[in-house]
């Protein structure tokens, strides 16, 4: 074999060898695309409840709650940005840190001091890499996040809410994560968590619905405390399931366009490999005929 | 046929029962309440403990509910809990193993948690 077509052959077997790995993970990711997405509608009727809950107290009472009432002159925020623990997704990563850093600035403009949180290795890795402060981190979990991470996620948070400005507290709340809208359309999106904006949960009531006047058990201002942390905890935790399975199509997606790539990449080669083989048997020929022809000529000659 | 009300019960990763009832027996903070079809609308925080719905077959479904919600309002009731399950699906040799590792560990969340499941158990 020449040494051309034994390169060619090498590199027919090495494209061959990772067509196969970014198959099998695009087919992993997409296998998880479905149960993410039947997390996110399982998870879907405690939110609803939940969120028509915190609209009934907090329309349906004059209660004064920090978590409700925004600050006069708000003086800090946190982002709790979302991203994933591995690569290979395309740029699911990238441009939820993107969106953060829009927000960010945003913030900044408004003369907020901004605080950020992280879930996933990626993120971490981007603000680590830069040098810049995280208030905290949370990683190893982001492949199929359960009620308990978000809950862990959460708890430093609404710690921070509800303490002081003056003490280091912050006066808002945003979650920065990536929004599934299809198996073909992720969006990053960034939203405010608190203060609750009441238009908001009420737009997403729809209907313009009229709330009873609840008798609150034991009173309004107990039920709002223990209501907005499962509030907050329970957004977390439906940003991290549709980031989930986000990052699963962004995954398949990235995969699938490698596979087809590696496939187009081999059936190049492969002309290539056939060109050349095709060159060297023609080489053979020419040579045995040539030689062939010279050895006649040869005899012909000391026949005389 | 009597009144009906309606009843959710969900936790945060799924649904766990809902149907009609015609009384639910729930412990808020302040105490046991029994909710009934025309009830005035409520929103209350609920102990740890079994929940009783009395569904308008005459069977009685128990839960056992961690924490949570109760909301009332138009015959149409929701119980939230963070972690909720029914009688019927609680193993009970678990939930007395679990009793006893988190009495030995000392971990008052997880002894509570077992009770009540084992309370649930016992009532229905």
């Amino acid at each position: 074999m020449g040494a051309q077509l034994r390169v060619y052959k090498r590199r027919i077997r090495s494209v061959t060898a990772t067509k196969k790995i970014t198959k099998a993970m695009e087919m992993i990711a997409a296998s998880r695309i479905v149960k993410a997405q039947r997390q996110v509608a399982a998870s879907t009727p405690y939110a609803t409840e939940l969120t028509r809950a915190v609209t009934a107290v907090a329309t349906g009472s004059t209660t004064k709650h920090p978590l409700t009432t925004e600050a006069e002159t708000p003086a800090r925020a946190a982002i709790l940005l979302i991203t994933s623990d591995r690569g290979l997704a395309g740029g699911y990563s990238s441009n939820a840190i993107k969106a953060a850093e829009k927000l960010t600035e945003r913030l900044r403009g408004e003369g907020k001091e901004v605080v950020t949180y992280v879930i996933g290795r990626k993120g971490v890795a981007y603000y680590g890499f830069r040098e810049r402060k995280l208030a905290d981190s949370w990683t190893g979990f982001t492949d199929s996040p359960t009620y308990a991470d978000a809950k862990r996620a959460a708890a430093p948070l609404i710690e921070a809410v509800t303490q002081e400005t003056a003490e280091g507290g912050v006066d808002e709340l945003h979650i920065v994560f990536t929004e599934f809208v299809s198996m073909m359309t992720q969006n990053p999106v960034d939203d405010r968590m608190l203060p609750l904006s009441l238009d908001a949960t009420k737009d997403e009531d729809g209907k313009g619905e009229i709330l009873p006047l609840f008798d609150f058990e034991p009173s309004a201002e107990d039920v709002l405390d223990a209501l907005l942390p499962r509030y907050v905890e329970s957004r977390i935790y439906n940003a991290l399931l549709q980031a989930a399975a986000s990052e699963h199509a962004a995954r398949r997606r990235a995969m699938k366009s490698a596979t087809d790539n590696a496939g187009e990449l081999i059936k190049t080669l492969s002309r290539l490999a056939n060109a050349a083989r095709q060159a060297e048997i023609t080489q053979e020929i020419s040579e045995i005929v040539g030689g062939a022809s010279a050895l006649a000529d040869a005899t012909a000659g000391s026949d005389k | 046929m009597a009144a009906e009300l309606h009843v959710e019960l969900v936790a945060a990763d799924r649904s766990v029962w809902s149907g009609e009832a015609t009384l639910v027996v729930a412990r808020t903070t302040s105490g046991d309440i029994g909710v009934m079809p025309g009830h005035q609308p409520l929103l209350g925080v609920l102990e740890s403990g079994p929940v009783t719905i009395r569904t308008s077959d005459g069977a009685t479904v128990v839960a056992a509910v961690h924490g949570g919600f109760i909301s009332f309002a138009d015959d149409k009731l929701s119980l939230l809990a963070e972690i909720a399950e029914l009688a019927d699906e609680i193993d009970v040799q678990r939930a007395e193993r679990a009793l006893e590792r988190a009495k030995s560990d000392t971990d008052a969340a997880s002894e509570r948690r077992a009770e009540v499941r084992l309370r649930a158990v016992a009532v229905r």
